[in-house]
């Protein structure tokens, strides 16, 4: 069954799906891997971006990226907010590791039950004309409801990789990263800064959430089918680096799309994880870890 | 002392008359209580128990049946009740997770003292409940498992589900039933599906089916259940060719290769079979167009050959109570055998006179049952003496609106001869025109 064709196909699926991935990883890379927040809740945010494309899409006919866009700074707000909460109750008092993560259960059970109660449990699409069509270049096809999220989840990494390497705030939460009492002494206020950078990881969600939905149907409790997958990303990328998540997330798609395409489906996640842990097993800190 | 006497001979008569009083109060209550008792009995309802999927992956469906079953208590106790009591249904959540159904049946039947249990929906939620009814000799009327009771064979077991005494190898005939009869028959087949209880059946009965009709099998790939992008397996499935593609899939996986399907040009003389979800309102108003030619089971579709006593008012009824719980508008697919499946355990109970499981499972089996979704006959291992499985194949959808859905001609009902609405549009690719 193998032949050029299904190869440069499997590839170009697997880089898509990465991309995906990656949209979708790098609110954890940030919450978990800069600011040690095991923001195990993530998944059910990007739940949250899913819905509000959803009925931005039915109700005004908006399409599904523009809304991710414009719930940016509202799922920002969100974000700055639920680590104030964070930091009041569990990270002020040294009880952030056990207690910490049984809040973001909590939160994740909170939206995932208000999610059921606004939304019911029946399957949601979104309707885009892009969505179903494809794009031919020679002999390989690539699906647009699968193009827009890989170019979305690509240019939110640069833009995250360029902010936080470029801007004052960016180097701000790489250093809080590394050395909060550090950043203190140098007139900063850690707390400030890791209310951006968490404010920023959920942010990000919105828009992974346009993604999901547009890819196919969602439902609220799907959130949890998620969580191994984009921990692994951020693990296998190393824990915070922003284009390790890229690296890892388009890893992970194209041995899933390889795996699929040429073994049988079925070993695809198996294969995914078994590379994550070879992956861990040669570099334990990941493959961009510090 | 003798001034003592008029007191005491008026003490003696006092207690004798208490004592009279009192002989007399116990003798009419337990007179009255013994009158009453037939009364008292008639009060206790009849209580109904199951799990439901109400959250998680199947709780769309789930919900839409728990309407159905709320609408046939409602006519029930609006006429009576059954043997003069009324019905109460007592259900918990399974979150459609097999893991809680044990638990659920176990509270059911020994905290609730629940007198009937019924499954909930889904092959992989009805098989935990199975060891517990079968300890307990328990009738199970059940909704919408397959192959639920293909090894344990037992006696209890009812199925509303019109697969057929062969579950497994009768849904799937069907499909290839309809392949074979085309010209230019097929003769290659791509067959798919998710790893988990109900496509393993599938699959495995349509494999058996394989070498009955004669294809040759050059795909056969199972994929996780929570698989993202489709596109990989479709274009494998393309590379080799077939001239029919089988897919066992659930809800959100057959949207994905529905979509993948058309991203990657699959094209192949046959699609669909056994998707789960193209059933469903929100599916059929966002695939709309990209539904054409596709040859899929259904059990029952708003047909002039599927016009059943009943069904039509249940329709309105149900359609009026999804509306404002916000589940399937259409109510198709899973709600009318929701409501049967207690349609026929009621007309047991009441054709018995009894609430004696034994004496209702007997009955089940002995009598062909008038339903909603027409005469219901079970087989000896609680399957139905005959296939009803539909094929149906969707034709001239031009959009998403949901109007269309309601009506006849969109869903074209093509196998079996006796309930047929129109022929095949054959190759697929034909109808996608």
């Amino acid at each position: 069954m193998f032949s050029l064709e299904l190869l440069l196909n499997a590839l170009v699926a697997g880089i898509l799906l990465g991309g995906f991935y990656a949209a979708v990883s790098l609110g954890i890379s940030m919450a978990f891997g800069l600011l040690d927040v095991v923001n195990i809740a993530h998944p059910v945010f990007v739940m949250l971006g899913a819905y509000a494309a959803y009925i931005m899409n039915v109700r005004l006919g908006f399409d599904p990226i523009l809304t991710g866009v414009l719930f940016t700074p509202l799922f920002y707000g969100l974000g700055v907010l639920l680590y104030r909460v964070y930091y009041a109750s569990f990270e002020r008092k040294g009880a952030e590791s056990l207690r910490g993560l049984v809040f973001f259960f909590g939160v994740l059970f909170i939206v995932e039950v208000s999610l059921l109660l606004a939304f019911g449990v029946d399957y949601r699409l979104v309707e885009a004309p892009y969505i179903g069509e494809s794009l031919r270049i020679g002999s390989v096809g690539i699906a647009f409801r699968l193009l827009v999220p890989c170019v979305v989840g690509v240019a939110l990494t640069g833009a995250l990789y360029l902010f936080l390497s470029r801007t004052f705030y960016g180097r701000a939460i790489q250093a809080v990263a590394q050395d909060a009492f550090a950043l203190r002494l140098m007139g900063a206020n850690p707390f400030r800064v890791k209310g951006i950078a968490f404010g920023l990881a959920i942010a990000t969600a919105a828009l992974a959430g346009a993604l999901l939905i547009m890819i196919g149907p969602v439902e609220p409790a799907m959130n949890r089918e998620y969580i191994g997958r984009v921990f692994a990303v951020a693990v296998l990328g190393g824990m915070g680096s922003i284009g390790g998540t890229l690296v890892a997330a388009l890893i992970l798609g194209i041995a899933e799309s390889l795996t699929a395409t040429f073994s049988g489906p079925s070993w695809s996640v198996a294969v995914s994880f078994g590379v994550l842990l070879f992956a861990l097993a040669v570099r334990p800190a990941g493959l961009f870890g510090r | 002392m003798r001034g003592d006497y008029p007191l005491n001979s008026t003490l003696r008569s006092s207690r004798r008359r208490l004592r009279a009083t009192v002989v007399c109060a116990l003798v009419a209550a337990l007179v009255l209580s013994a009158a009453w008792a037939p009364a008292a009995l008639a009060a206790d309802p009849i209580k109904i128990g199951f799990g439901m999927a109400l959250t998680g992956g199947l709780a769309a469906n789930g919900k839409a049946a728990l309407i159905a079953m709320q609408l046939w208590a409602e006519d029930v106790n609006k006429t009576g009740g059954l043997l003069g009591r009324k019905v109460e249904l007592v259900y918990y959540d399974d979150q459609t997770k097999g893991a809680t159904v044990p638990g659920i049946y176990t509270k059911l039947l020994d905290v609730d003292k629940v007198h009937f249990v019924v499954s909930g929906y889904g092959t992989n939620l009805i098989a935990p409940a199975m060891p517990i009814v079968m300890e307990r000799k328990l009738v199970f009327p059940a909704l919408f498992g397959l192959a639920n009771n293909e090894k344990a064979n037992y006696r209890g077991y009812f199925q509303i589900m019109p697969a057929g005494p062969r579950p497994a190898l009768d849904w799937t005939a069907t499909y290839l039933e309809v392949a074979t009869r085309q010209t230019p028959k097929p003769q290659t087949i791509a067959i798919v599906g998710a790893d988990a209880e109900y496509p393993h059946n599938a699959l495995a009965g349509i494999r058996e089916n394989i070498k009955k009709f004669g294809l040759k099998t050059v795909y056969d790939a199972t994929y996780p259940p929570n698989t993202v992008d489709f596109t990989p397996i479709a274009r494998a499935i393309k590379a080799t060719n077939p001239d029919v593609v089988f897919v066992a899939s659930y809800p959100p996986d057959s949207v994905g290769m529905v979509l993948a399907a058309h991203e990657v040009q699959l094209r192949p003389k046959m699609f669909g079979g056994g998707m789960v979800g193209l059933q469903f309102a929100a599916f059929l108003t966002k695939l709309g167009p990209k539904l054409n030619g596709i040859v899929n089971y259904d059990f029952w579709v708003p047909e002039p050959s599927l016009k059943f006593p009943g069904i039509e008012e249940f329709l309105k009824r149900y359609q009026a109570r999804a509306a404002k719980e916000g589940v399937d508008p259409l109510g198709h697919y899973l709600p009318p055998w929701a409501y049967a499946y207690l349609q026929v355990l009621g007309q047991a109970i009441e054709g018995t006179k009894s609430v004696d499981q034994q004496k209702v499972a007997e009955y089940l089996h002995a009598k062909e049952h008038d339903t909603i979704v027409g005469k219901v006959k079970f087989g000896g291992n609680g399957e139905w003496a005959t296939s009803r499985v539909l094929q149906v194949q969707f034709q001239g959808i031009d959009s998403g609106d949901v109007a269309q859905f309601h009506k006849p001609g969109k869903r074209v009902v093509v196998w079996p001869e006796q309930f047929k609405s129109g022929n095949v549009v054959y190759p697929y690719e034909k109808a996608l025109k």
